[in-house]
């Protein structure tokens, strides 16, 4: 700052936290194409998260079991409400639905090889199931989506589950869209449509509207697959109570619950960072709707939207959730944004974590494109080894946090075991304020 | 021939039953008695078995249909053979919402009307209707056709991609990037054929064939309206 002028110092120059570089840059972007920026990812702007949330621990009035050695179990089993055929996890960390077509099939492959050698489960996307990721996954639910893109019965019972995706956390109402870069022969084959064209998801299903329709078109999937699989209804994080209560109604074995940190492959920037509720504002409203109805726990909700390791995974687990599903954290976990290839993501204008247009094809990880070139830079075994790792990693970190509540199983983790630290964390998750034992809102306080 | 009356058998036993047969079964002719609006009658059936339902169906009658002939002697509720893979359905009264939605192939035939959104995100399915179609219907319709010997509704192959319709009568309105085609030689062909198949005594030359303009095939802002 340059004193003049008889010495007075100058304003100094401020920028506007309202109109911050960012923004201007968009409003330039913006101004200069005439279209909304469309990307990949989730939510990039702060918002209270399990981050915000501490478990208490034990102490006197909390017996701990030995942090290494004493059991404590992370089994799931998915779907006990009708299924004949429940799925059983090892683990309480599935893996969200991506598509072929948004990903790579060595990245498909790499994804189940890495499920399956942690014990869980991986899920198709909007564009069908290939071979390659129902070989190497042996866990496999099988996404019913409006597009209905590949879509047929001997997939549908070559299942292990069959999640009908209603919305999800990055564009809850929106459909899809896959840019005619990635519609290689073979996405556009799966998706009987020309190659290189913009390809759209519709927002909602074609042969029905509403939960009554849905339970008769579970119904339907029902009587096809012969009850035997599970049946999921996806819904992404807007009104967590009613459309539990309602996907409950219409008939779902299991609730997943996308919250607006989950990421997509692509769509509006502006979709992505102003619809939809952060995850951590749903779970409770979702386990209130289950327990209303009697069927906390028999209807197992799974929840994502931004979860990173154990910490996130006990976290949910005490809200009252039964298992969670990771996407973006899985992406990073095979290679997606790792620093060494800054110079490819430097000269996309970008750099190494922040890359995130996905929908351009042009991934230097080779991931999230159909490139063939690109696609050889990722080797499907060693993602999988590294996702593997990952998810034990994760494993084990929620269950020495469990263990340190003293709790034999995550699930036996609880509400009780957690205090906030923001009041907003408060407020969302109905845990007391660390310190205190209220929370805004709390039954029985006027404020 | 075997009879299965759904007044005494239930929907599961009955959809078991017709999922056993295979490929090789010498039972090929089934009678459904007393459907009386049931949903899910003979859906997810993969055998060359003809299926006669004596009465009106609810919904998903012959869902995802694949090889078998499946005729309903009465009309059918929403979504009647969707995506249905391969085979023939054939509906002797109305059909209601959704009929073919996002079927992959084979024929579907309704010799009634049919109500909204009929052939919505078709994916190479055959579908010829007698009479009208109701309002968005080949709404996103991707490949196959469409043969409507009645009026069509309003907002007729709105976001249509490859999927041909030709319509008889009347539109009431075309959706967006639905246009008017020329009726080719060859289009004239796959229409007698289709009419002759769906047993329909229309004439070719009295259709106008609609397709896609093809101008929402890659992101342009100006679409935005």
């Amino acid at each position: 700052m340059k004193d003049d002028h008889k010495g007075a110092p100058r304003t100094m120059p401020i920028q506007s936290a309202t109109f911050s570089n960012p923004v201007n840059a968009e409003i330039r972007r913006a101004a200069a194409t005439g279209i909304y920026d469309i990307r990949g990812g989730g939510a990039k702007r702060k918002l209270p998260h399990f981050d915000d949330l501490l478990f208490l621990g034990a102490s006197m009035s909390r017996y701990p079991l030995e942090g290494y050695r004493e059991k404590c179990e992370t089994s799931v089993t998915l779907g006990t409400r009708y299924a004949k055929n429940p799925i059983e996890l090892d683990i309480p960390i599935t893996i969200a639905g991506m598509s072929f077509g948004a990903l790579s099939g060595g990245a498909k492959e790499a994804l189940g090889r890495g499920a399956t050698l942690a014990g869980t489960s991986t899920t198709t996307g909007d564009g069908g199931m290939t071979n390659e990721e129902r070989g190497h996954s042996n866990k496999l639910v099988y996404q019913y989506l409006p597009s209905r893109y590949g879509m047929n019965p001997d997939d549908l019972r070559r299942a292990d589950a069959i999640e009908i995706v209603v919305g999800q956390g990055a564009k809850p109402g929106g459909g899809g869209m896959l840019l005619g870069q990635k519609i290689s022969d073979r996405v556009a084959e799966m998706r009987n449509l020309p190659k290189g064209i913009d390809q759209r998801s519709a927002c909602r299903h074609p042969d029905w509207t509403g939960p009554d329709d849905l339970e008769i078109k579970i119904l339907e999937l029902r009587e096809i697959t012969g009850w035997k699989v599970p049946i999921y209804i996806k819904v992404g994080g807007a009104r967590p109570y009613f459309d539990t209560t309602l996907a409950v109604k219409a008939g779902a074995d299991v609730v997943v619950l996308d919250g607006m940190q989950g990421g997509t492959a692509a769509t509006q920037d502006v979709f992505i960072e102003h619809v939809g509720q952060p995850i951590l504002a749903c779970i409770r409203e979702a386990v209130r709707a289950l327990q209303d109805l009697g069927l906390h726990r028999e209807v197992q909700l799974v929840v994502s939207g931004g979860i990173r390791n154990g910490a996130d995974v006990a976290k949910c687990m005490a809200l009252g959730a039964d298992a969670v599903a990771i996407g973006t954290a899985a992406l990073i976990a095979l290679g997606d944004n790792d620093p060494k290839w800054e110079a490819d993501y430097n000269a996309l204008g970008t750099t190494a974590g922040a890359y995130d247009d996905w929908h351009e094809g042009m991934d230097p990880a080779g991931i999230t494109t159909q490139d063939p070139e690109l696609m050889a830079r990722f080797d499907p075994i060693e993602g999988g080894r590294r996702l593997n790792n990952y998810l034990k990693v994760m494993t084990l970190e929620a269950q020495t946090i469990a263990r340190a509540c003293g709790k034999s199983h995550v699930h036996n983790l609880e509400p009780e075991d957690l205090c906030a630290v923001t009041l907003e964390a408060a407020a969302m998750a109905k845990i007391p304020l660390a310190g205190t034992d209220w929370y805004p809102g709390k039954p029985g306080t006027s404020y | 021939m075997q009879v299965i009356d759904m007044e005494t058998v239930a929907l599961r036993e009955l959809n078991e039953t017709l999922h056993a047969q295979t490929d090789t079964t010498n039972q090929t002719k089934w009678v459904i008695d007393n459907p009386k609006g049931a949903h899910a009658i003979a859906c997810g059936l993969d055998a060359p078995i003809e299926v006669t339902v004596k009465g009106s169906t609810g919904y998903y009658c012959a869902g995802m249909n694949k090889q078998a002939t499946i005729n309903i002697k009465g009309s059918a509720g929403p979504g009647v053979a969707e995506n249905m893979m391969s085979g023939t359905v054939v509906i002797d009264g109305d059909a209601s919402q959704y009929a073919g939605a996002t079927a992959h192939g084979g024929l579907l035939v309704i010799k009634g009307n049919a109500s909204s959104r009929c052939g919505i995100s078709m994916k190479g399915v055959d579908i010829v209707v007698h009479g009208n179609i109701g309002h968005m219907s080949a709404f996103m319709a991707q490949s196959g056709n469409l043969v409507v010997c009645g009026d069509a509704g309003e907002a007729l192959g709105d976001s249509l991609y490859e999927a041909r319709l030709f319509v008889r009568g009347s539109v009431k309105s075309l959706g967006a990037d639905c246009v008017e085609k020329e009726m080719r030689p060859e289009h004239l062909t796959l229409l007698a054929d289709l009419l002759e198949r769906a047993e329909s005594d229309a004439k070719p030359e009295e259709f106008k064939r609609y397709g896609s303009a093809r101008q929402l095939y890659n992101f342009n802002i100006d679409n935005a309206y």
